[in-house]
């Protein structure tokens, strides 16, 4: 990501001072503002998912959504603890439902509890983490209602190419890391 | 039918919660004081990339980077128009969301273009966006090989839904 964003930045710059200079700023105020915005309809979203999600805990909802998970959960993330899995079957089950937004929190819990103290990833990690980003939402709510806006004469045309892709993404995804993880062993020193 | 999901649940919680006598507002309010912190865990995050993104657009380099590598995707059988939507759609929701738009406007939601723009960003993620956040709590700080992997399955699962668009 560093280097990604290194290269965009440099070669955004560059042209902004040859075309355009006063453009670079005015640019990159937009984004931070916007990111603002962003942030605190977030912090709103994530009060309401996290609140809802303290309370399926304690009411031994969670629990419930992770047993029903399990055998799946421990299949991909082998020698997961019970509340790491508790927040990765709330992470998915979000995500399937397209809640991506509440499923955030519970991902960054979830890394938190399978990450060790190294800097580098171990295989759970990186199998969360290529999970949640080959996107597991099924129905994408945003595509069908942007298509009817634009008069669509049949906006849900394009959903079962579209749910094949994203079963098939996410598959890929998940049989890469296992294959990788026997290529790559997790560095197990202390 | 998603739409009934979440509060139906949330019934069914709050009325198991009076059933069990427990404290539902504590519990809810215990739960969302962590917004902020998380919140200002991820900020840094989101406003560098965002802001990163939004001058890449706004310089055009997006649309020159998107005019010269559009014959790779081409030969992947995706249309060269989306070559920007593909290109931005890992780093930006909101950014990637607005090419849509313009796409729609452009060529129309039906046709081929169209369809094929619908299943690219309705099939993938904000995966450098997704992997920035998730990790931004965490001492875990290189992904190793995890980006390569998701972008590889992501644009393979946009390969393959639009060589079914053409056959189906």
């Amino acid at each position: 990501m560093s280097k990604i964003w290194l290269i965009m930045l440099l070669s955004a710059i560059s042209t902004a001072l040859v075309r355009d200079p006063s453009i670079a700023v005015s640019a990159m105020l937009t984004g931070a503002k916007d990111s603002v915005e962003l942030a605190m309809e977030l912090v709103a979203v994530y009060g309401v998912w996290l609140g809802f999600f303290a309370l399926l805990d304690k009411t031994g909802f969670a629990n419930v959504i992770a047993k029903l998970l399990r055998p799946l959960i421990k299949f991909l993330f082998k020698g997961s603890s019970e509340e790491a899995q508790k927040y990765i079957s709330m992470n998915m089950s979000a995500n399937l439902i397209g809640l991506g937004n509440a499923a955030t929190p519970m991902g960054i819990n979830a890394v938190k509890l399978l990450g060790d103290e190294k800097e580098s990833a171990n295989t759970n990690v990186i199998m969360l983490v290529v999970i949640s980003a080959t996107s597991l939402q099924l129905l994408p709510t945003t595509v069908i209602s942007m298509r009817a806006a634009h008069g669509s004469a049949n906006a849900a045309d394009f959903l079962l190419p579209c749910i094949i892709a994203t079963i098939i993404s996410t598959v890929i995804g998940i049989a890469l890391v296992k294959f990788l993880s026997k290529l790559f062993p997790d560095d197990r020193r202390k | 039918m998603t739409a009934y999901v979440v509060p139906v649940l949330f019934l069914i919680v709050l009325i198991t919660s009076l059933i069990k006598k427990k404290d539902a507002y504590s519990y809810f309010i215990d739960g969302s004081r962590s917004a902020v912190d998380l919140m200002i865990g991820v900020f840094p995050y989101l406003m560098t990339i965002m802001m990163c993104v939004e001058i890449f657009r706004q310089t055009g380099v997006s649309a020159a980077v998107s005019r010269f590598v559009s014959p790779v995707f081409e030969v992947m059988g995706l249309p060269g128009q989306l070559t920007e939507l593909i290109l931005l759609r890992p780093l930006s929701g909101a950014g990637s969301l607005a090419i849509l738009d313009n796409i729609y406007a452009t060529y129309g939601t039906d046709t081929f273009v169209g369809r094929c723009a619908s299943i690219i960003y309705g099939s993938s993620e904000t995966v450098f966006y997704v992997s920035a956040i998730y990790l931004s709590q965490s001492k875990t700080k290189k992904l190793r090989y995890a980006l390569p992997v998701a972008l590889v399955s992501t644009l393979l699962g946009c390969i393959i839904g639009c060589a079914l668009l053409r056959v189906l």
